[in-house]
């Protein structure tokens, strides 16, 4: 273990929340729920929100009957998706040690940049500056010596805070939190700890490891006592999410009209192309995910030869995708469209065709170009032209 | 039922009609092969309703009779047999086979059940065996394999007259074989679209005979049907639905520069230096006088580069390939040095065959490989 506390974990407060009140400053200081759609759930809320009991992924309707003036809004996962690239961005900018651990939260080892850059305190809070100022969203961070206690340490000074745990000080710290608080305790391990009569870290710590082997399995007693401890030899894995572009549309009710669902496949392609467009890259792989009345889900997905951004091909493999699955008349309920080993347009060299088709590529450029000027969907696949059904969502990373 | 014959070329039989062997057939009894005796022949017969397959050996029949049995089993069995003549009796639904001291007893399907085979076309004619399958290997290799676009699949077949043209593309290369085959009505003129998958097959199995006869519904016909035939064997194949696309205006009539490599050196380095190529990379190729260097750099930046002696003239040019395509139409020109000529680094650049340095380039075999854009 570390003698210095150099591991940071950086959670942003109320993410999804906070995102959403970037366009709508008015909104602050109000308990606004994020999940809108009768058959949604809730995604985030504002600290007002959460203070009238409601929490992420309660029913929608719930949260309504919970509190009936709050605002509710749709999320909107592709800014959600910008923001957690540009907050990672940041991170990624002070060490390259970053483990991101969803689109709102990582860790960072900052063991080795401390010379270049400063010390941790100083770190983590040139990184709040920054989040705050170029995102307009707060973030808490904890710094400890072990993932474990800087993870603690951030969801204690929540929100908008900076707590750091120095070595000496981790059991102190630690010792009065609750078990619930310790690392892999769910409601299940709590319940057995509170059998034995162990309710705060203290009790766990003084509890022979022996004991807590035999009331939870070697390997899960074994590693509550060290976490008791403030022992946690896990290092700061860093990796970055594979890049994929996808979109979804939960229909209003069940579809099983081929004709429509082809549809709604045709506007996500047109919605995640553009997306892809935008980005300047090219995917590989295409995927399509339905699911049916009763929630099963399938996916497929096909690689192709050529790493294309053309609507019309990738709209093309959907359609076979999704014929392929010979569905005769199933209720479905979502269908998404995703694409995935994106690579940058240009990057690789491109099979030239001894037939020109049709001038798929140029109708997009000119489609992008109109859609910029005069916004989304001002140009769009005649197919298209009439309203959509409601509850979309968009989802990127 | 009673006959005996020899191993051997019961095996080859064998091997000839099981590749029409459904796998999943619509009718159960097309699991089987037909198998039929009469007058000093064993005929015999497996279709798929794509291709039908029938062979003919030599037996010695001491009483006629016909039997289907499980295609796979009887295979199987034939082949385990040990070098020595095997004798075949049909006794109620069982088929006895010795042979040495073997024996086996297969169940049978109601011969009575199976299939009329499609007959073959007539119009037809006659062709070696030799330069058919090896024109149909050249061919075949430029049929596209993604089944979401069926036509490309298929090898492309014309015959006018006394002249047959082979053309298949996957949209990235085209190439065209033309032969002469002597054709049993003067004016015949037809054209079909055949699976290249299957027509590969058929080839394979045809190189070793010095005459084929090959048939096709003349166009307009309502037929669907392509044969081949030598003196003991037949196979047809159904044809592709679709149309092929046009292709001969793709073919360019001049060239702005030609190269004359050594197929086996180029071949190399063509090997070689692809190592580093990884899929969405090129292989780059620039030819000026005398000398053709080639480049090629993968994505996470290894490089490889070499040089061969070359002969050129024109106009030096840049230009650059999927490897894996540029060593199949190496492969496919079947000749100890070939002819390239250009026209421009985004325009197909054209392979064919040379039998020497000096011999003229023998335009019966065209291979067109569209450059990619690096």
């Amino acid at each position: 273990m570390r003698d210095e506390a150099t591991i940071l974990h950086i959670d942003m407060d109320a993410f999804y929340a906070s995102a959403s009140l970037i366009a709508r400053p008015e909104l602050r200081g109000k308990p606004v729920v994020i999940g809108a759609g009768p058959r949604s759930v809730v995604l985030s809320a504002t600290y007002e929100a959460r203070a009238l009991g409601i929490h992420a992924a309660m029913p929608v309707g719930r949260a309504r009957r919970l509190a009936p003036h709050a605002i509710f809004i749709e999320p909107d996962h592709e800014l959600y998706a910008d923001i957690s690239a540009s907050v990672m961005e940041v991170f990624r900018s002070f060490t390259p040690l970053v483990e991101p651990l969803s689109l709102d939260e990582a860790f960072l080892d900052v063991a080795g940049v401390r010379r270049l850059i400063g010390d941790p305190i100083h770190i983590a809070e040139s990184i709040r500056t920054r989040i705050a100022d170029e995102q307009q969203i707060t973030c808490s961070v904890g710094i400890a010596t072990t993932k474990f206690v800087a993870k603690i340490a951030s969801q204690h000074c929540k929100p908008d805070g900076l707590l750091k745990i120095e070595g000496d000080d981790v059991l102190t710290f630690l010792h009065p939190l609750p078990v619930k608080a310790l690392w892999g305790v769910g409601p299940k391990t709590e319940e057995v700890l509170s059998r034995l009569g162990l309710r705060t870290i203290a009790d766990v710590a003084h509890t022979p490891k022996t004991t807590l082997e035999r009331a939870l399995g070697q390997s899960a007693g074994e590693h509550l006592h060290n976490l008791a401890w403030g022992r946690d030899e896990r290092e700061v894995y860093p990796w970055e999410p594979e890049k994929s572009i996808s979109a979804a549309e939960t229909f209003g009710e069940d579809l099983d009209d081929e004709e429509a669902i082809l549809r709604e496949l045709l506007r996500l392609t047109e919605r995640v192309t553009q997306r892809l467009r935008e980005r300047g890259f090219k995917a590989r792989t295409i995927g399509i995910s339905v699911r049916f009345a009763d929630f099963s889900t399938i996916s497929r997905s096909k690689t192709v030869r050529d790493a294309t951004s053309v609507t019309h091909d990738i709209f093309e493999t959907a359609r076979s995708l999704y014929q392929n699955l010979h569905l005769d008349r199933v209720r479905v309920r979502l269908v998404s469209v995703r694409l995935e080993n994106l690579e940058q347009a240009g990057e690789s060299a491109e099979q030239l065709l001894l037939t020109q088709g049709p001038k798929w590529a140029e109708s997009d450029q000119a489609r992008d170009q109109a859609n910029r000027r005069f916004g989304r969907g001002s140009v769009r696949p005649a197919r298209l032209l009439r309203r959509p059904t409601r509850d979309a969502q968009d989802d990127s990373k | 039922m009673k006959i005996t014959v020899e191993r051997d070329a019961l095996v080859d039989g064998l091997a000839w009609v099981s590749r029409s062997l459904s796998s999943r057939p619509i009718m159960p009894i097309l699991l089987g092969i037909s198998l039929e005796a009469a007058a000093g022949n064993l005929h015999l017969a497996a279709y798929d309703q794509e291709i039908s397959g029938e062979a003919e050996v030599t037996a010695q029949v001491d009483a006629p009779g016909k039997a289907v049995v499980s295609g796979r089993l009887f295979t199987d069995v034939i082949r385990s047999l040990p070098h020595k003549p095997i004798t075949f009796a049909l006794e109620g639904s069982r088929l006895n086979i010795t042979c040495g001291s073997s024996r086996f007893a297969l169940p049978t399907m109601n011969a009575e059940d199976y299939p009329t085979l499609p007959i073959l076309p007539a119009a037809a004619g006659e062709v070696d065996g030799e330069l058919l399958s090896h024109a149909i290997a050249q061919v075949a290799v430029a049929a596209g394999r993604d089944d979401s676009l069926p036509v490309l699949t298929g090898v492309h077949v014309e015959i006018e007259g006394d002249k047959v043209t082979l053309a298949a593309t996957d949209r990235y290369r085209l190439a065209v074989r033309e032969f002469n085959w002597s054709s049993q009505k003067p004016n015949t003129s037809a054209s079909a679209l055949i699976r290249g998958r299957t027509l590969s097959e058929v080839a394979k199995s045809l190189s070793g005979n010095s005459k084929v006869t090959f048939a096709l519904a003349p166009s307009g016909s309502h037929e669907h049907l392509v044969g081949f035939s030598t003196e003991n064997r037949t196979t047809t194949t159904r044809m592709l639905d679709g149309t092929f696309p046009p292709y001969r205006h793709l073919l360019p009539n001049e060239a702005s520069s030609v190269a004359i490599v050594e197929v086996s050196a180029l071949m190399e380095a063509v090997r070689r230096v692809a190592v580093v190529v990884d899929k969405t990379s090129s292989l780059k190729l620039n030819f000026s006088d005398g000398a053709l260097r080639l480049d090629a750099k993968s994505t996470d930046e290894a490089q490889a580069t070499e040089e061969i002696a070359v002969d050129f003239e024109g106009d030096e040019i840049s230009i650059a390939f999927n490897p894996t395509f540029l060593t199949d139409g190496l492969t496919a020109v079947g000749t100890p040095f070939v002819h390239i000529a250009f026209t421009a680094s985004n325009k197909p650049a054209v392979l064919s065959g040379k039998a020497s340095k000096d011999a003229a380039a023998d335009d019966s075999y065209r291979y067109l490989l569209m450059p990619m854009r690096y």
